[in-house]
């Protein structure tokens, strides 16, 4: 057993710390955000350069040969610069995908555009109906010569507006929310037939409602083998489980640290509101909540690479104690900072906003409680 | 004991309602309080003001309606239920009181007439940068110049003065003795020169709340309330009736039911959301939580009727209703799974703008980020735990 970290590890965080610590503080992130495309492809090819997007691709893939615990480590750090750009939909689920499952000709065609950071890919995998299932798909992929057509429509896709590439499930046999018969297919965004409406998402984010209509792609854009897909799925979903841990504890961490300082500079009836017992508990458990966050978080990113049933425990429950967490630390760390929490000039909210959605991302509470149950 | 309603009493309550599905505006109808106009925010008022009904909590000399405490019940229940967009706080609820407890019959005359009618709108001056939970901290200074106040300070948090005609204003007389005891109440015209507005914007996106910088404002000196020095007995006479208003039992009951009406419209694997039991087991210890509240409020009120005011147990009402209603804005949001998540602010919606997923989820996160709010204002959370404590169990 050994919770260290190894001198590789420790340099990647210090690396990715230091960069995030120097081009994207609060004030840079929100000019971000606000811009027009709402991400920054400057900020996009320096993370090519620094090699931030080939952590986890394979050495002969011209990756660095990362793991989950790299992803978590960069993830947390992203986590905590609030970073917006799109390495959780396009290195860690899309580029995930492709490296465990693609064709080699795929993976020839599709790593480098990801690793040089000329690409950005989005996950298109939800549906309005869909609730968290990702089963539950009324997409469908009709097999057409040798390619398929796809027609549906995909809800809530994280970065798609700046995404020129997808993967998209789709129903090649079987009813709505069969297990079996989903396939997953590479679509660029500019093929004919696919339209999106593009938004802001309440945490500095964009996503988009896809159309697909009558989009034809060739049997290349088929990931692995026909009706497979939900497994595929399933496991980038728990991948991206992981990162998004890591990148709330991230934001956890900070949240407690701007709290704690808070609390001892704020002076209320001539004291430090720190100084109130019922305050300093309140901490400790925001504390004690991040502590057993971190926990999970180490705890799933080791058991991904395990057999299926125990990735799926781990990951389900790490999600559980994450939705419960941020949501507590969020909430108080408002709460702590009085009428300042409230306010949109000040960071707090915005990761508290963050943590909102990361509760929902990939399942909430309820979904991942009964998935931990059924596993 | 008996909780059942009178005849009389359902006849009251036919009345009522029928008057409200007549008369209120139809544009309004079933509106967000959310970001309105200065007219929207007042339409419903005015016309309560000309039927007589703007202030049911004022004594009947004063403009109030005389109806029974059952009525009243009544009246917050059928108003909470159509969902009108109620008469704002700062006047009715919390100034009105004031005056026609604690001002000279002059101000009775021009304040009062003018809160019922709806054509001044009053913000609250209280809360400063260094002064919100321990308010008797404030720092904003009026000193006497001849007939005149002379004001200096800056005020934070000011719900809605960027509407505002009229700010009721705590400032500080004198700096002699415990803080508690140099603070005067006086009423300050938002047009006087020296008086600048700055929005805050919150955590949902809203323009809600202002700084108010007052430098060098002269304020005529008989817009003292009460006598100079002695503001602190107003300014907490007023918090009183602030937060028994606060426990919003209908209005609550009104938003359980739209949550399971998005819990019904809501799928998960194809069966209503509702169906499902973890679900509607948190919608049912809420409503359980909020049957509670509602006959705490119930026992407040009926000894309230019997001459007791409103005590610190009225910490309690505070306390669980905004607890409950964070609670609810949490479930709602959670209802509508992914679509909580689109943020389309109103300034960027273009004319050709489609609402993204079902219509019901619009705002429903904005709403639960904002409600982070009600376990701060009004004497934040902790501070009504302490007055408990410290009123109610004498520790
Ligand atoms: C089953 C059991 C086995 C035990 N075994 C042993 C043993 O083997 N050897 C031994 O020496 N002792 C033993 N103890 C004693 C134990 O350590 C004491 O009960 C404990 O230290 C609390 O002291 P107290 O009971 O006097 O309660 P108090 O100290 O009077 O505390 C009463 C309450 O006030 C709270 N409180 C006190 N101070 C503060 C503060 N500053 N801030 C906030 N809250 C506060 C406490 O948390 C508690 O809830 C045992 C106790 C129990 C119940
Ligand atoms: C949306 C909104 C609208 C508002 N509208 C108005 C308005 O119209 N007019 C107006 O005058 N004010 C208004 N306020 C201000 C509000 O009353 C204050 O925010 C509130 O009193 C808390 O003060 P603060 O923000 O300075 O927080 P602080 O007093 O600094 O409190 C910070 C934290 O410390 C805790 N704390 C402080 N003292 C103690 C203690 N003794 N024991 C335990 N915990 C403690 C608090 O509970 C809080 O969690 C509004 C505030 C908000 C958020």
């Amino acid at each position: 057993m050994d919770f260290s970290f190894t001198e590789e590890q420790t340099l990647l965080r210090n690396m990715v710390q230091s960069f995030v610590q120097d081009n994207y503080d609060f004030d840079s992130r929100m000019k971000i955000v606000r811009s027009e495309e709402g991400m920054s492809r400057e900020i996009w090819g320096q993370f090519a350069e620094l090699g931030l997007l080939a952590a986890p691709f394979s050495e002969e893939m011209g990756g660095l040969d990362g793991g989950p615990i790299e992803t978590m480590v960069i993830m947390e750090e992203l986590g905590r610069g609030l970073v917006v750009e799109p390495y959780l939909p396009t290195i860690v689920l899309c580029g995930g995908i492709l490296s465990r499952h693609a064709s080699d000709a795929q993976k020839e065609t599709h790593l480098p555009g990801i690793i040089g950071g000329e690409d950005v890919w989005a996950l298109a995998y939800a549906e309005p109906q869909s609730r968290f299932n990702p089963a539950d798909v009324l997409t469908s992929a009709k097999a057409d010569g040798d390619g398929y057509v796809l027609n549906g429509t995909k809800a809530v896709v994280a970065a798609a507006p700046w995404a020129n590439k997808l993967i998209v499930s789709a129903r090649i046999s079987g009813d709505q929310r069969d297990s079996d018969g989903l396939g997953l297919f590479i679509v660029e965004k500019s093929a004919s037939g696919i339209a999106t409406q593009d938004y802001p998402t309440v945490d500095g984010n964009r996503a988009s409602e896809v159309t697909l209509e009558n989009v034809a792609v060739g049997a290349d854009a088929l990931i692995g083998a026909a009706g497979n897909g939900l497994a595929l799925l399933e496991e980038a979903l728990d991948f991206g489980i992981g990162a998004v841990c890591a990148e709330a504890i991230g934001h956890m961490k900070c949240l407690n640290d701007a709290t704690v300082e808070y609390c001892k500079t704020r002076k209320q009836f001539g004291v430090p509101i720190g100084s109130f017992q019922v305050l300093q508990h309140r901490m400790v458990d925001m504390f004690m909540e991040y502590e057993q966050s971190v926990s999970m978080t180490y705890m799933v990113n080791m058991k991904l690479t395990e057999s299926e049933a125990e990735r799926k425990k781990a990951a389900a429950g790490a999600k559980v104690q994450i939705g419960k967490s941020g949501r507590f630390v969020g909430q108080e760390a408002v709460q702590l900072h009085g009428g300042m929490g409230m306010t949109e000039e000040l960071n707090v909210g915005h990761y508290f906003k963050r943590l909102t959605v990361i509760d929902t991302q990939f399942g909430n509470v309820d979904h991942h409680l009964k998935r931990f149950a059924a596993a | 004991m008996d909780i059942d309603f009178a005849p009389e009493d359902q006849a009251f309550r036919d009345e009522v309602r029928s008057f409200i599905e007549e008369n209120y505006p139809k544009h309004l109808a079933g509106v967000d309080r959310g970001e309105l106009s200065k007219e929207d925010f007042l339409a419903w008022h005015k016309i309560l003001a000309k039927k007589g009904w703007a202030a049911p909590s004022w004594p009947e000399e004063f403009g109030g309606t005389g109806w029974t405490v059952t009525q009243k019940y009544i009246w917050n229940e059928e108003s909470a239920t159509f969902g009108t967009i109620p008469p704002l706080p700062f006047g009715i609820a919390m100034l009105g009181p004031v005056i026609y407890s604690f001002g000279n019959q002059e101000q009775k005359d021009w304040v009062l007439p003018g809160i019922l009618s709806g054509d001044t709108w009053w913000c609250q001056g209280y809360s400063e940068p260094g002064a919100g939970s321990d308010l008797a901290g404030l720092k904003t200074k009026a000193e006497l110049d001849g007939d005149e106040y002379v004001v200096n300070g800056h005020k934070i948090w000011t719900t809605l003065a960027q509407h505002a005609d009229w700010m009721f204003c705590l400032v500080r007389t004198s700096s002699d003795g415990k803080p508690q005891e140099g603070i005067s109440f006086l009423l300050i015209d938002m047009n006087t020169p020296g008086i600048e507005v700055k929005p805050i914007i919150t955590i949902d996106g809203g323009h809600e709340v202002n700084e108010v910088f007052l430098t060098d404002v002269r304020v005529p000196a008989k817009n003292l309330v009460g006598e100079q020095d002695k503001g602190w007995t107003i300014a907490k006479f007023l918090l009183g009736n602030e937060r028994s208003g606060i426990a919003g039992v209908a209005r609550s009951k009104k938003a359980i039911d739209r949550l399971r009406d998005i819990a019904r419209a809501e799928l998960e694997d194809g069966a209503p959301l509702l169906d499902s039991a973890d679900f509607a087991r948190k919608i049912s210890e809420l409503e359980i939580d909020l049957t509670a509240l509602e006959y705490t409020e119930l026992r407040t009120l009926a000894s309230e009727s019997k001459g007791r005011g409103p005590g610190p147990e009225s910490s309690i009402l505070k306390i669980k209703g905004t607890e409950i209603q964070q609670r609810i804005t949490e479930l709602t949001m959670e209802a509508v799974g992914n679509y909580a998540s689109p943020w389309v602010p109103q300034l960027d919606r273009g004319d050709n703008y489609r609402s993204i997923g079902p219509d019901y989820a619009e705002g429903v996160s904005q709403g639960y980020f904002n409600n982070r709010k009600t376990s701060i204002y009004g004497g934040s959370n902790e501070i009504q735990r302490n007055i408990i404590a410290k009123m109610v169990l004498g520790l």
